[in-house]
């Protein structure tokens, strides 16, 4: 299949991009930080991949690296691997603890 | 025969024997112990007459071991043996009286456990002295001063068991390190101006000296400190009589003849050096006189054999102290050598008492021992004899050798000294009537056991008694002989001040001394010979309290020193250490102890914090490697 | 006229995507979060990485995301509205996020854009990325299949109900 070849790069510099992938990553930090339900934390912190996501795709088409795509291919299989067995154990710990108030997550308590 | 081998004989045996007792000694029986701790000093007695028989007119024999050490000086500070005439007269009387001594040993620690112990510490102490004596250099003496110093300690406290006698071996070897100090000070200055320590170095350099140099006299003052410490005068003669707690051989070998007379053979040995500083030799003078009285006044009220002998040991140093103090090197010598033989003489008949009555050293619970010790009666009549200068004992010329000398330098000195031997003469005699006329005061059951000591303990004393009676002869007045043996002896090696006597003075003085002698032996026989036990167990009182508790020296050096020494240490122990050294040490573990206290809460367990923490972390090393520090 | 759909792509992902933090309702940030999911789907368009925005939407959106959606309303949490009591985690975590930011973009925006580099257009496309995929990246792949299989065994393991063991 034919496609045009993307115009991105005459009009958006890549820094653009960069900037976007870093301003959601920093939202994303931020709702790690400061949530206090585990599974909005967890949300967060796929936001947080998403971004990296986003930027590996951006500068694998503008350095014509195929490698960052199939990169972004491996991290979501990661991804979701990871939330599924994350959300494993939140269920579990949810079972033991009736909350899911990270703060009250502290057995490991110094 | 070489030199140099006889050198090593007079040195070397009395190591060799040191050695062997001390290692094998357990292994040895007791007769192989004695032999080989007698055949030290016997074989250096034969060497040094070896020596001196095939040399008469010996000229100085320097021979050096090995270099020691060489810093800073112009001349190395060598291991090296120095030996001329005052040497071998010093060798004779340490090897001989030595070699007497260790024969006494032999039958007095017969029973004793410790026997090879005590061999051994005796040879290790005549090796120090002879180091002392024939040492060429300062160091090498002060090394012999310490050895010696160190013996003394082993042997007081020789039968370590009892506290007292230890405490009377550790003060013995503190005063003595006082007087080193003085000793030490006075090598360093005079290692600073001369720039060298060897002693005929020294002695040679002293012609550009003017009389009265400051720096000669603080150096003679410095090491008469050393000779205080060592020959016990005053104030450092206090340890002396605690000596006494050591066996009897220890205290005729250590504190009669051989040790305590360390001291004024340093002052002879750099006689020119304290020639130059006429203002040590007054003070010399004085400390000496002062000495010889004060001691003499003590011993009249003693009731203890040892004791009465150890403050006559005192005041006849003061004697000999005195005599340095004029310039009278040789005469000091002389007395040295007379007083070696007629005080072993003393110590070991006295042992010879002590060992017959079992222990009894008291001598209200003795009395008319003489029908029962006859040859120990008749010895230690000849000591005393010679000892309070009865003509022709040995202590006579040389007593009256020093009594003229300080007669022609300083009249009240010569009182001071005349009363110092009429008080030696009362306190000996008086111990003698006490201890050996009258009826026996003591226990029955000890009478009856009371017995002769064997042949091998009256042979050594029967030696020193041919002594004591014939060692006057060699120093002779002027009156009597041409020739004065010793001063001729000396001559090369000690220059003495001169001193012309007036010969109808000397005839004076000999008849007042033999009148003198009569009266108080007429008077001490009535009063103590038949006296009963009540008359020595009377309180005393006046002068006499004063006397009997030794002027209360002991209790002003303890409350002075002593004491406040004491309370510096028990502070610092309880309090310095507990409160200031245990805190600091403490510190660090108190410090991560409270730290940890306080970092615990960092590991909440709150996830929000930690990962708020690694952020903030983040951010700071970013920017601590984006700034490039 | 593409860059203003980038423009307008991106602040709307950006709004989402602050919406999903912001949320006090555990089913409104999911939501965002789906929304988000497509507009970054849609940027990957934009960047003709056409595979990978396909498989954006199917993976996030359409698997993980309906995981959270489940256990959501399988733990009943529709129910409880966090409360936001006190506003100083808010400024920690803002200005420390914004230092990270501009620490990371002074950091990155020196990097220099190589214009020598020949653009592909064919690049992001299924046959060219599986032909990369298989050939040079096949062990990877392989490996994360036993990922998966580890994963759900774990998933399965911990999930177990505990034996209650008599303590005697």
């Amino acid at each position: 299949m034919e496609t045009a070849s993307p115009e991105i790069f005459s009009s958006i510099p890549l820094t653009h991009y960069i900037l976007l992938s870093t301003t959601l990553f920093v939202i994303g930090l931020i709702g790690v930080m400061v949530r206090k339900n585990i599974i909005i934390v967890f949300m967060c912190i796929e936001i947080m991949l998403n971004a990296a996501n986003l930027m590996l795709t951006a500068t694998s088409v503008y350095y014509n690296n195929p490698g960052g795509q199939i990169m972004v291919f491996f991290t979501m299989t990661v991804a979701a691997a990871e939330v599924a067995v994350g959300l494993a154990i939140i269920v579990m710990a949810f079972k033991n603890l009736n909350t899911t108030n990270i703060d009250l997550f502290n057995k490991l308590k110094g | 025969m070489n030199p140099e081998i006889l050198i090593h004989l007079i040195i070397w045996p009395t190591f060799i024997g040191f050695i062997i007792n001390g290692l094998f000694g357990s292994m040895l029986s007791k007769t192989a112990s004695g032999i080989i701790a007698c055949a030290g000093p016997l074989i250096g007695f034969l060497a040094t007459l070896y020596l001196y028989l095939t040399n008469p007119l010996l000229e100085a024999i320097n021979y050096s071991y090995y270099n020691w050490f060489s810093i800073g000086l112009a001349n190395p500070v060598n291991f090296s043996i120095y030996i001329d005439h005052l040497t071998i007269l010093m060798l004779f009387i340490v090897t001989g009286v030595g070699t007497l001594i260790h024969v006494y040993s032999i039958g007095y620690m017969h029973e004793d456990k410790g026997f090879s112990r005590f061999f051994a510490y005796l040879n290790l102490f005549l090796f120090s002295m002879l180091l002392l004596i024939t040492g060429s250099n300062l160091i090498l003496l002060f090394a012999g001063w310490e050895g010696v110093g160190l013996c003394s300690f082993l042997l007081i406290g020789f039968w370590f068991k009892n506290p007292e006698y230890n405490k009377a071996a550790r003060k013995a070897f503190v005063m003595n390190r006082i007087g080193d100090l003085g000793f030490i000070l006075g090598i360093f200055l005079l290692a600073i101006k001369f720039n060298s320590v060897d002693i005929v170095k020294i002695q040679g350099s002293f012609a550009n000296l003017s009389m009265n140099d400051p720096s000669i006299i603080l150096i003679t003052i410095l090491l008469f400190i050393g000779v205080c410490g060592k020959s016990a005068q005053i104030p450092l003669f206090t340890w002396l009589p605690d000596a006494m707690a050591g066996p009897t051989p220890v205290s005729a070998l250590i504190h009669a003849a051989t040790m305590v007379t360390a001291g004024i053979y340093l002052v002879a040995r750099m006689n020119i050096l304290f020639s130059l500083a006429p203002f040590t030799l007054n003070v010399i003078l004085f400390v000496g006189v002062a000495t010889a009285i004060i001691a003499a006044t003590i011993a009249l009220k003693q009731n203890d054999i040892k004791k009465v002998l150890a403050y006559s040991t005192v005041s006849q140093l003061g004697y000999m102290a005195s005599a340095l103090g004029v310039a009278a090197y040789s005469t000091a010598i002389f007395h040295v050598m007379t007083h070696a033989f007629f005080k072993a003489l003393l110590f070991l008949s006295a042992g010879s008492v002590i060992h017959g009555l079992h222990g009894e050293q008291d001598i209200k619970n003795m009395g008319g021992l003489k029908k029962k010790m006859f040859w120990t009666h008749l010895v230690f009549l000849i000591g005393t004899l010679a000892i309070t200068g009865c003509p022709p004992f040995a202590g006579f010329f040389s007593k009256d050798e020093i009594l003229s000398s300080v007669y022609s330098w300083n009249f009240w000195a010569f009182v001071g000294l005349s009363f110092a031997s009429i008080c030696t003469a009362w306190y000996m005699f008086r111990l003698y009537f006490s201890t050996f006329h009258g009826e026996f005061r003591g226990d029955k059951h000890v009478w009856n056991h009371v017995h002769e000591s064997s042949w091998i303990m009256l042979f050594p004393l029967v030696v020193l008694a041919i002594l004591s009676i014939l060692g006057g002869f060699a120093g002779m007045p002027e009156i009597l002989s041409e020739r004065h043996f010793l001063h001729d002896f000396l001559k090369y090696n000690v220059v003495d001040h001169t001193h012309h006597v007036n010969h109808f003075f000397e005839y004076c003085l000999w008849s007042v001394t033999v009148l003198a002698l009569a009266i108080i032996v007429w008077l001490t026989y009535n009063r103590y010979a038949k006296s009963s036990k009540e008359k020595f167990e009377l309180e005393p009182t006046g002068f006499s309290k004063l006397f009997a508790n030794k002027y209360y020296l002991d209790e002003i050096f303890a409350n002075i020193f002593t004491n406040p020494l004491k309370r510096l240490g028990s502070w610092f122990k309880n309090t310095f250490d507990s409160k200031v050294i245990d805190i600091l040490v403490q510190l660090p573990g108190n410090t991560l102890d409270k730290a940890s206290i306080e970092l615990k809460p960092i590991q909440s367990g709150n996830i929000s914090w930690y990962i708020i923490s690694i952020l903030v972390g983040l951010i700071f090393f970013a920017i601590l490697f984006l700034v490039k520090l | 006229m593409i860059d203003k759909v980038f423009y307008f792509l991106s602040i709307a992902t950006v709004i989402s995507a602050t919406l999903v933090v912001v949320s006090k309702h555990p089913i409104k940030s999911v939501l965002f979060l789906v929304l988000t999911f497509f507009l970054i789907s849609a940027h990957y368009v934009l960047l003709n990485a056409q595979f990978l925005a396909m498989v954006n939407i199917v993976v996030y959106a359409g698997a993980i995301m309906v995981l959270f959606l489940f256990v959501i309303m399988f733990l009943n949490l529709n129910k409880e509205i966090e409360q936001h009591k006190s506003l100083i985690p808010w400024f920690i975590a803002i200005i420390s996020g914004g230092c990270f930011l501009l620490i990371t973009m002074s950091a990155l925006s020196k990097t220099e854009l190589i214009s020598s580099v020949e653009h592909s257009s064919s690049l992001g496309l299924v046959e060219n990325l599986g032909n990369v995929l298989y050939k040079e990246y096949l062990l990877p792949m392989e490996l994360s299949a036993v990922l998966f299989l580890i994963a759900m065994a774990g998933v399965v393991l911990l999930s177990r109900k505990e034996k209650i063991v008599d303590t005697k």
